[in-house]
């Protein structure tokens, strides 16, 4: 490492993120200097990609402060960064899409500089990459797109790249790609930029990083040279094992035959609360959404459904944004009681004000609209939709987003009130802690169940260990 | 809650105005006449309009446009089978409904299995309605039985029989919308389809059975119209295109969907007729009044538009 220049190019000091109430990253000091690739590792929530957004500048620190040495600014610093959602644009080619983040590009024959310099980065990065510049990106596969992505945030733009921060870049790229990218990053470093790598691949973290930095609950709980942490050991300063986690097989009971099984593995017994745990976007909120589509219609009019459903995602899975409370809570209901297709109105209201009270809904009159209520409160009504349901499977896509803690803590009781009364719940969470509360869960891991644990397995150290590969990309 | 917000108000008031502006200009004459002539040709608008509102109402991209064909064919085939012949007006309404039911189940057919966009799909399989409609008149121009005839342009209690069963219709409408479960599926799909279909709303079976109604109620309205008007034209259905779109959008329902407005599908017909009544009686030729009509919906468009965004 030709350590010559060592003022940092970027300096956290302190820096928090809060949003409203949430603290997102909660006071971290930071100093990333010339040389240095940084492994940046952490569950969902840890604040990762916050961190990666106070280094990029894309957000202000609430508190504390972020200092660029190179500028004032990240970008005139030399700070880029390559996001796992690709953000390319489709219609453009891969020369033009540089041309989007190289401002000094103009005049006449810009296109000509462009495609020489995307080609030579492409080149640098890629050996034998096969792409040519001046195709469409639409026309390009995820794996090339995530290439020219790569390449866009080495590219020199006018000034030499000095940090590059990577987020999950190898999560679409095949083996042989990933070591061409993780061995340009090893020469990278050595002459003298910086990197930023996030990764699940806990063998690509050990073989690129020269130092480790280890996120829970926005703070940093490790950092240490790569050199001095096992596998087990990185995993185990992710998460430590909570105490609540000990006593929830204490209420172990006998559970009835199995209501629920897919092609996946997925399975549940009635009466069971079946997690679904793993990383966030790894086929969770997918494999629940096909299962309550494959086992409800959208023709047949069902007068006892079988399934109903949580949103977690409000407005686009559950909100009816038009509506009252009341009729957001009884439109899982309406076919129960009515008479000659009309709706018994008297029911309806009696069904809103029950579940009002039962759950808590903060408002005076359940006709006021839904879009009245807060976030959590208006995930409430959605809990209140589908428990006032008779359906004997009860699927929740992540549903305590916004829910403040004591509200959880009455759900999690009803749910297993609900549970011991022969109702069967399909659970997905990113928050392990929720996960814990399952009698038995299933880890998913690139779309496909990784794990299945029961009982006393289920600890917030078995979850992230089936989350993450540790093994070498395979 | 104020009278003021319900927005059926305001197209049932622009009625009203352009009622009393005829007036003015005749001084007073005529008055029982035109309102007979609007409420007679506002049935045909409306009756449509109901159907259109439906389907709008499921959200947005949501548009019957082969309502003037199946109008066409409907009251094409019904009059061929009624031949002129009393006692035949049962039979004659049958056909014309189950022309109505076959383009409905034909025009979902053709979004659900082709996956074909609404306003594509009822457009193209208009073009088959209306030469089906063609190859079956030959240019004949059939007179209804006489006993319809008399009752499409017959009174009861003072009102024309054909706005008894507009307003009839409306009524079925707005308990089908407010008070019963079907109701309550469509304007939750119309809100957001995947949060009915998560929420357990059958909501191909409201597609299909309010794509059905919209041919229907345009079949009805063919049937009665080529009896008012003593037979069946090629291009009687023509107007009813814009039209039923209009008073729609007039009568304040959400074109973005989810939410619909019975009162003001009626209210909106109305003033329609009487607007081209006013443009007619102050001299208007053919150009300024569709001009006029095409400025006055996008105005109404716009105001309606600018109102939701302030709330």
């Amino acid at each position: 490492m030709t350590d010559h220049e060592s003022a940092p190019i970027v300096s956290l000091d302190n820096a928090a993120k809060h949003f409203g109430p949430v603290k997102a990253l909660d006071g971290v000091s930071l100093v990333v200097t010339p040389g240095d690739c940084i492994g940046l590792v952490g569950h969902n929530g840890a604040g990762k990609s916050t961190l990666v957004n106070l280094i990029n500048g894309a957000l202000a620190p609430s508190s504390g402060s972020v200092g660029f040495s190179g500028g004032t600014s990240a970008n005139e610093a030399g700070v880029r960064s390559v996001f796992q959602e690709l953000s390319l644009c489709p219609n453009l080619t891969v020369a033009e899409n540089l041309r989007i983040s190289h401002t000094a590009l103009k005049g006449p024959g810009w296109r000509r500089h462009a495609r020489a310099e995307i080609l030579q980065s492409l080149d640098t990065i890629f050996p034998g990459h096969g792409i040519d510049p001046m195709s469409e990106v639409d026309t390009l596969s995820i794996a090339e797109r995530q290439m020219v992505e790569i390449a866009i945030g080495f590219a020199p733009r006018g000034m030499a790249a000095r940090l590059v921060i990577l987020d999950e870049p190898t999560s679409s790229l095949d083996a042989g790609i990933a070591d061409q990218l993780l061995e340009h990053i090893k020469q990278f470093c050595a002459k003298g930029g910086a990197v930023v790598f996030i990764s699940h691949m806990m063998g690509e973290v050990f073989e690129v990083a020269s130092r480790i930095v280890v996120l829970k609950d926005g703070r940093i709980v490790a950092e240490r040279d790569a050199a001095d942490f096992t596998r087990q050991g990185l995993v185990d300063a992710m998460g430590h094992v909570t105490a609540e986690a000990a006593d929830t097989a204490g209420t172990r009971q006998e559970f009835g035959p199995e209501v629920v099984r897919t092609e996946q593995g997925l399975t549940a017994r009635k009466g069971e609360i079946v997690g679904l745990s793993g990383l966030a976007g790894h086929g969770q909120a997918a494999a629940l959404a096909r299962l309550y589509l494959s086992r409800s219609s959208a023709f047949r009019p069902g007068t006892s459904p079988e399934v109903v459903f949580v949103a977690g995602d409000r407005p686009r899975d559950g909100v009816l944004p038009l509506w009252s409370i009341l009729r957001n809570i009884s439109i899982s209901v309406l076919g129960q009681g009515a008479r000659h297709g009309l709706v018994d109105r008297d029911a309806e209201a009696r069904i809103a004000d029950q579940w009002k009270t039962r759950i808590g809904i903060r408002t005076d009159d359940v006709t006021n609209p839904i879009l009245s209520l807060s976030g959590g409160n208006q995930q409430k009504v959605l809990f209140a939709r589908a428990l006032a349901s008779p359906a004997p499977v009860v699927i929740m896509d992540d549903p305590m987003r916004g829910v403040d803690v004591g509200t959880k803590q009455d759900v999690y009781a009803m749910i297993r009130a609900e549970a011991a009364r022969g109702r069967t719940f399909l659970w997905y969470s990113t928050e392990t802690e929720e996960v814990c509360q399952c009698d038995r869960v299933f880890v998913f891991r690139d779309h496909e169940i990784s794990a299945e644990l029961t009982g006393a397995d289920i600890t917030e150290e078995k979850i992230l260990e089936a989350s993450f590969v540790l093994e070498e990309a395979s | 809650m104020n009278i003021l917000t319900k927005p059926w108000l305001w197209s049932c008031v622009a009625a009203a105005l352009a009622y009393a502006l005829i007036l003015g200009l005749t001084s007073g004459r005529g008055a029982g006449e035109l309102a007979y002539a609007a409420l007679s040709f506002g049935a045909f608008a409306a009756i449509v309009g109901l159907g259109q509102m439906l389907v709008i109402t499921l959200g947005p991209g949501n548009v019957d446009l082969s309502i003037p064909a199946t109008m066409t064919l409907a009251a094409t085939l019904a009059l061929k089978a009624m031949g002129t012949d009393p006692g035949t007006a049962v039979l004659g309404l049958g056909i014309a409904l189950a022309v109505g039911f076959g383009v409905g189940v034909a025009n979902y057919a053709l979004i659900y299995l082709l996956r074909l966009p609404p306003i594509i799909a009822t457009l193209a399989a208009s073009l088959i309605y209306q030469s089906l409609a063609i190859w079956s008149n030959r240019g004949l121009r059939i007179k209804p039985p006489e006993g319809l005839a008399d009752f499409a342009t017959g009174r009861f209690l003072g009102l024309p029989n054909v706005t008894w069963v507009g307003l009839l219709l409306a009524i079925v409408v707005w308990i089908a919308l407010e008070r019963s479960v079907w109701g309550r599926w469509l304007l939750a799909t119309g809100q957001n389809m995947r949060v009915a279909r998560l929420a357990g709303v059958p909501v191909e079976l409201v597609r299909a059975s309010t794509y059905i109604s919209v041919s229907v109620f345009a079949a009805l309205a063919g049937y009665l119209l080529a009896s008012f008007s003593g037979g069946a034209a090629l291009n009687m259905g023509a107007e009813y295109l814009l039209m039923s779109i209009a008073v729609v959008v007039i009568g304040g329902s959400s074109i973005a969907g989810g939410n619909s407005n019975v009162p003001g599908v009626w209210g909106a017909a109305l003033f329609m007729f009487l607007v081209v009544s006013m443009l007619n009686s102050y001299g208007a030729g053919a150009g300024a009044r569709n001009v006029l009509t095409g400025a006055i919906i996008i105005g109404i468009v716009i105001a309606a538009s600018t109102r939701r965004a302030r709330t």
